[in-house]
């Protein structure tokens, strides 16, 4: 069985991405469609939020994948400082603005769920204020990477920050736990409370969370691809003023 | 369409802001994946002709 480390290298990573990508993006637009179709057509009005039920669809699985982006840069943040593979500093610089993306459209369509159930668009809510933070963060990692020109300085810079901003990753998940206090309600769905949404609700609401989950991988493997590219052309082009 | 009652604005306010900004992270991200990909092609093609 091949090593994961043979990705290593980003000739097998192109390679395999290129081969892997159409499927999952098509995987990605399917589960996508049915879940929102599903979930904004054919599922009922909650009988205390009413109609803004629906948008549980868009922002549960937004906030997913905005705090799991964070933790899958991590990762490729911690491969990059101890085993020094361009590849994974290159994931991690790939799946920023995308976790950013998702960050924004959980806090506006949360703002926008929040002003007629809670009456206001904000509260300095533990979660809602760690939500926040980690966008803010998001934000900061973006902007370091284009900031430094060197990319191993910007990688090493950059795998620093998101090992401080981990913190605020796990807060935004855990935040309701730790502080008993605020607005937001518990986790939507978890391992040990799985009645927490009904299962009209459930079922097309997991199907959108699978599609997330895809849309992400699509797009961070796509993104991915363009930075590795960008990165070799950045190396032909120095070679090419020294000659 | 589903009857979304007094909350309409709201339910259709963030499929119209999410779709759009979903939409507009997957053009950018191939829109600059094949800008990058041609790129790199005339630069690595300049350097093989310069050996």
């Amino acid at each position: 069985m091949a090593s994961i480390w043979e990705y290593a290298n980003p000739r097998k990573f192109l390679e395999t991405s290129d081969r892997v990508l159409p499927g999952l993006a098509l995987l990605a637009a399917i589960l996508l469609v049915v879940g929102l179709v599903w979930g904004f057509f054919f599922t009922p009005d909650d009988y205390r939020q009413g109609s803004t039920v629906k948008i549980i669809y868009l922002h549960v699985p937004s906030a997913l994948i905005a705090i799991n982006g964070w933790l899958m840069m991590l990762v490729a943040s911690l491969i990059w400082l101890i085993r020094r593979h361009h590849v994974s500093a290159l994931a991690a610089r790939a799946a920023a603005p995308v976790g950013a993306t998702m960050t924004v459209i959980a806090l506006l369509t949360g703002a926008i769920w929040g002003q007629p159930m809670w009456g206001t668009w904000w509260a300095w809510d533990p979660r809602l204020t760690s939500f926040l933070i980690l966008f803010l963060f998001y934000l900061g990692y973006i902007a370091l990477w284009a900031a430094i020109e060197d990319d191993d300085t910007a990688a090493d810079l950059t795998s620093i920050l998101c090992l401080v901003g981990s913190v605020f990753a796990l807060l935004s998940r855990y935040a309701v736990n730790f502080w008993n206090q605020g607005l937001h309600q518990g986790a939507s769905l978890s391992m040990d409370k799985a009645d927490n949404v009904a299962n009209v609700f459930y079922v097309p609401l997991l199907v959108c969370m699978a599609g997330f989950v895809m849309l992400f991988l699509a797009l961070v493997l796509l993104r991915t691809q363009t930075e590795i590219r960008a990165r070799r052309m950045r190396a032909l082009l120095a070679r090419e003023r020294m000659s | 369409m589903p009857e979304l009652g007094k909350y309409a604005a709201a339910v259709l306010t963030s499929y119209a802001v999410s779709l759009l900004l979903l939409a507009g992270l997957a053009a950018f991200s191939l829109w600059r994946a094949r800008r990058v990909r041609a790129a790199l092609r005339k630069v690595e093609d300049r350097a093989r002709r310069h050996g």
